[in-house]
């Protein structure tokens, strides 16, 4: 069964994640300035953001599970920096446009990069991370 | 000030998104993390409807990198694909991310025809 969203206590984790989905969004936005794509270009702004969340939230899960931490912290660096931080959303308008724009092999290879990268980066953060908590 | 839309908008998202982890992903080991699938593509939908139009500078903050940035997650995604590769539920990991993409591409696909 699944939890229900509305159990007591939930009041301070909601907000932790707010606050950290705060954080991890105004830190995509600005690497997306930072790093602008032109029209049918290769998205590396999103690809980066995205393999990288993914890299840190494999050691997340390793470390959060090993060691004794506060209760909130979890929720703020995992489902709050790191799921503010990434985003599926662009990732796939972004290869709709692409793909609409008749830049299907750049499209292909966005699309098989991000899901090939970012699933290996969390599994290799998880390696890592059993690496240093072992 | 954009900075402050983009900000308003995540506040909303993420909550939303645990909320629907909470509600929709069972705890059970080898289960389908519906949660994540649901606010991924809904986000990607609700993307193409804003990114279809001619949607001003400020909706695209607020609504587009905002709220849709932080509703919809790609880290969450892939550590729970790795999760269900380790829980010897290979089919359905592997199902579970390619699935996210293609109807996440259909849903903001549908989105940009919708907006547009």
């Amino acid at each position: 069964m699944p939890q229900s969203p509305f159990a007591p206590g939930q009041g301070p984790v909601v907000a932790t994640v707010a606050a950290g989905g705060v954080v991890g969004s105004l830190a995509r936005w600005g690497v997306g300035l930072a790093l602008p794509t032109p029209p049918g270009g290769f998205p590396w702004a999103t690809f980066g953001v995205n393999v990288l969340g993914s890299l840190l939230m494999g050691v997340l899960v390793v470390v959060a599970a090993a060691r004794t931490t506060h209760p909130l912290a979890r929720p703020f660096l995992g489902v709050g920096v790191l799921g503010g931080f990434t985003t599926f959303s662009t990732f796939a308008v972004d290869a709709d446009l692409l793909l609409a724009g008749g830049h299907r092999a750049t499209a292909l290879a966005y699309l098989a990069a991000t899901v090939v990268a970012a699933v290996g980066a969390a599994a290799l953060g998880a390696v890592l991370a059993r690496r240093v908590t072992a | 000030m954009t900075a402050l839309l983009v900000a308003l908008g995540a506040a909303v998202g993420a909550p939303i998104r645990y909320l629907a982890g909470r509600l929709l992903t069972p705890v059970r080991a080898g289960a389908v993390p519906w949660g994540t699938f649901a606010v991924n593509v809904g986000a990607s939908f609700v993307l193409g409807l804003v990114l279809g139009g001619p949607a001003p500078h400020g909706v695209v903050a607020l609504v587009g990198i905002g709220f849709c940035g932080a509703l919809s997650t790609w880290s969450t995604l892939a550590a729970e694909t790795v999760r269900l590769l380790q829980e010897h539920a290979r089919a359905t990991g592997l199902v579970y991310v390619v699935a996210s993409t293609l109807v996440g591409l259909g849903a903001a696909a549908l989105g940009l025809v919708l907006g547009g």
